[in-house]
């Protein structure tokens, strides 16, 4: 029998066949995402982790730990630390760098608003979001980083929905929707310029609730600021938002004591709480099966202001 | 639970965004605010209803011009399955963009306007669809409320489409009539269409048989990294990591390294720094071999009894993709999954009409969307399938050494 002949027969195995082997969705996206740190780490020079304490960098470090194994992890965490951050991330930050043997490195935001003189957001929620584009990109210089691994999603939004999973950007960091590489079956081209830069972002094919099923089953350690607990709080336009040496109440604000969790862990000053009983990984992924509002949208004050928010930040260098 | 990724592929106004925002819609993967703000943004339209179009239309100029410009990729889950949908523009020019969310779909839906029935379009998409040899194709014939739910229609684009599947040897087609608009055969039966006895379209995507999609018999495994420790404990720790292509490996694996050549055994198998006995595709793996051997990224380990092919004269389908046109004798970068090597393109000796599949000549340069059958010489021998046989050790892209863009889609031929 020829060689083709003998392919062709065992491609299209009989019906009888049946089932043999095959990977459960939560195996094969892990699978996507470790090959896709594998890709990353054999064909950029200095890549880096964008590690912001929150549950995606988590993971991120999850897997990126099983993609080298037994090997330690091929290159740095990198926070880029606004100054506005809850503590309890920080301190999750500090354990889990020294955990997994990584090298850790943090850049304040506070540092490049002294340097460049930048003018400080204010208002009631200063937020120091948009501003972590310049310390982002003055560290990317800084450690000649030709490529940054960020925890961005698809399901998160709109822009993000179509950005690549290698992301190619200029010197300033600027994504562009209309020159995207083509990216096609599992082949990734991250060839750039002096220069440039890439963004990568290995978990673009996960939904949040992907997120906290391989949490629960992977076990992985999260800050404590992800399960209920007591806070004070004012209602801002129906976001419960945590008071803090960053947020402080108006004479008009009612501050509430109320057991809430973090849904997602960004600043300070962005982050809204949500009410919530739940202190179980269990409680909680029950909780966001039944809520009917998306993490953003519930949790981001900084989204709403333009539909195009995230698209206009990403066009300027935001991760 | 198992995972579909699919294509949607039609026309500009064929109902496509209506189409997946009635899918997320129907199937309750559509949270409050983000109905608020599509509510917020339909305000404006006169007959007062939600335009399930704009879930899906992403960046601003999409929503100025009322079109997409790039592939988006949409997530919902039922109890069944996990979806994730490749969703790509519908208009001629952005082709390429079509390929690229279409590479990694084992579905496509073909969306016909049942007024217009089969269009050019529809002709393209099913030629990108037989290419790249995408495994199941459903044509869903749309807008059935603006034909009265006639089923002679309907009949006639079944009987039209089927020659096209039949002459692109298309070999799972399954025919739906739907209304995106009105939800109908989308997640429930319809209640207009009564002639109609298959499956709604979700119960379709949920059911369809996915397992002999993936090749366990062809075993290649392509090295993307090598892990060494260097380490107290694992000094002289040497793995090879990368990803379970196809087929499946087990430890004691009489296996050949190529393009090298050299014999040897698999002495250890860790997926995930765990020691396993076997591995199979696509789960990612750390090979650890009996002997000590020169290998680095981009070589294959294969089993002994069952070759791939090894060569550096190289048979093509060449999807172009860049604006530069295509000039023979350019030299590019070829990368064949992890494997970068320098190639030049020889000859090119025909160009594929993608509206009939025809072979023509061709004259001047080629251009952005065109498909050639060419020929490639490489600097170092590929280890490869062909893309008819084994598409996910038979495909590679081109990429233009002074801009560094992905330039084609390479489908290796016998």
């Amino acid at each position: 029998m020829s060689k083709s002949e003998k392919s062709n027969q065992e491609i299209f195995p009989s019906p009888q066949a049946g089932r043999v082997r095959g990977l459960d969705y939560l195996k094969q996206l892990e699978a996507e995402s470790i090959h896709i740190f594998r890709e990353v780490a054999a064909q950029f020079e200095r890549p880096a982790l964008l590690f912001s304490g929150g549950k995606d960098s988590i993971t991120l470090v999850h897997l990126a730990r099983k993609a080298f194994a037994p090997g330690k992890i091929p290159f740095p965490l990198v926070h880029i630390d606004t100054g506005h951050n809850f503590p309890e991330a920080l301190e999750f930050r500090d354990w889990l760098a020294n955990e997994v043997g990584a090298t850790l490195i943090v850049r304040k935001v506070e540092d490049t608003i002294k340097q460049k003189s930048l003018t400080e957001p204010k208002g009631k929620f200063p937020s120091r979001n948009w501003l972590q584009t310049y310390t982002l990109l003055d560290t990317i210089e800084e450690f000649r980083f030709d490529c940054c691994i960020g925890g961005a999603r698809r399901d998160e939004e709109k822009a993000r929905a179509k950005e690549r999973i290698f992301s190619v950007r200029d010197e300033f960091g600027q994504w562009n929707p209309k020159l995207q590489r083509p990216e096609l079956w599992n082949i990734y081209n991250g060839r750039i310029h002096k220069g440039e830069n890439v963004r990568v972002f290995p978990i673009s094919n996960w939904t949040e609730l992907d997120i906290w099923n391989f949490i629960r089953k992977e076990k992985v350690d999260l800050p404590s600021i992800y399960f209920a607990h007591e806070r004070k709080v004012i209602e801002h336009e129906g976001q419960l938002v945590a008071i803090s040496e960053f947020v402080q109440p108006d004479a008009s604000d009612v501050v509430l004591t109320k057991k809430v969790r973090y849904r997602t862990v960004g600043d300070m000053t962005c982050t809204a709480a949500v009410e919530s009983n739940a202190s179980t990984l269990d409680e909680v992924i029950n909780e966001i099966i039944s809520t009917r509002i998306s993490e953003r949208g519930e949790t981001r004050i900084d989204d709403k202001v333009t539909e195009a928010a995230m698209e206009d930040r990403k066009k300027n260098g935001y991760f | 639970m198992d995972l579909l990724r699919f294509i949607t592929a039609g026309s500009v106004d064929d109902g496509k965004s209506t189409l997946i925002g009635r899918l997320l819609y129907d199937s309750k993967n559509i949270l409050i605010d983000q109905l608020e703000a599509l509510e917020k943004s339909t305000k404006n339209r006169t007959d007062g209803s939600v335009d399930l179009a704009l879930l899906t239309d992403g960046l601003r100029a999409e929503r100025e011009q009322g079109i997409t410009i790039d592939v988006a990729y949409r997530y919902f889950t039922t109890p069944k399955r996990k979806f994730i949908i490749a969703d790509a523009p519908g208009h001629v020019q952005y082709t390429r963009n079509m390929i690229t969310g279409a590479s990694n779909a084992s579905l496509i839906i073909i969306l016909i306007d049942a007024r217009q029935g089969v269009v050019e379009q529809t002709r393209r998409h099913s030629i990108i669809a037989s290419l790249l040899q995408i495994p199941h194709v459903v044509v869903a014939v749309n807008k059935m409320d603006l034909v009265e739910y006639s089923q002679d229609i309907y009949n006639n684009i079944v009987i039209e489409y089927a020659e096209v599947a039949k002459q692109l040897g298309l070999q799972d087609v399954t025919y739906i009539p739907i209304s995106a608009l009105d939800g109908d055969n989308i997640v429930d039966r319809s209640e207009k269409i009564t002639w109609y006895d298959g499956k709604p379209l979700l119960e379709f995507l949920e059911e369809v048989e996915l397992d002999h999609d993936i090749n366990l018999t062809d075993a290649r495994f392509q090295v993307q990294f090598v892990i060494r420790p260097q380490t107290e404990e694992l000094h002289d720790y040497r793995g090879y990591a990368g990803k379970v292509i196809s087929g499946i490996y087990k430890k004691g694996d009489k296996v050949t390294v190529l393009p090298q050549g050299i014999s040897t055994t698999i002495s250890k198998l860790e997926v995930n720094g765990k020691e396993v006995e076997e591995a199979f595709a696509p789960q990612p793996l750390v090979i650890q071999l009996s002997e000590d051997i020169d290998i680095s990224r981009g070589d294959t380990i294969v089993k002994a009894d069952n070759l791939p092919r090894v060569s550096n004269e190289l048979e093509v389908l060449l999807c172009w993709m860049d604006d530069k046109p295509l000039i023979a004798g350019n030299k590019y970068l070829l990368q064949h999954n992890s494997r970068l090597v320098r190639a030049v393109v020889r000859n090119v000796e025909y160009k594929l009409d993608v509206n009939s599949l025809q072979q023509q000549p061709v004259e001047g340069n080629v251009k952005l969307n065109e498909v050639v059958k060419a020929t490639v010489k490489t600097a170092s021998p590929l280890v490869y399938d062909p893309y008819t046989i084994l598409s996910v050790n038979g495909s590679a892209i081109l990429v233009d050494e002074t801009s560094n863009s992905t330039v084609a889609a390479v489908l290796l031929q016998q």
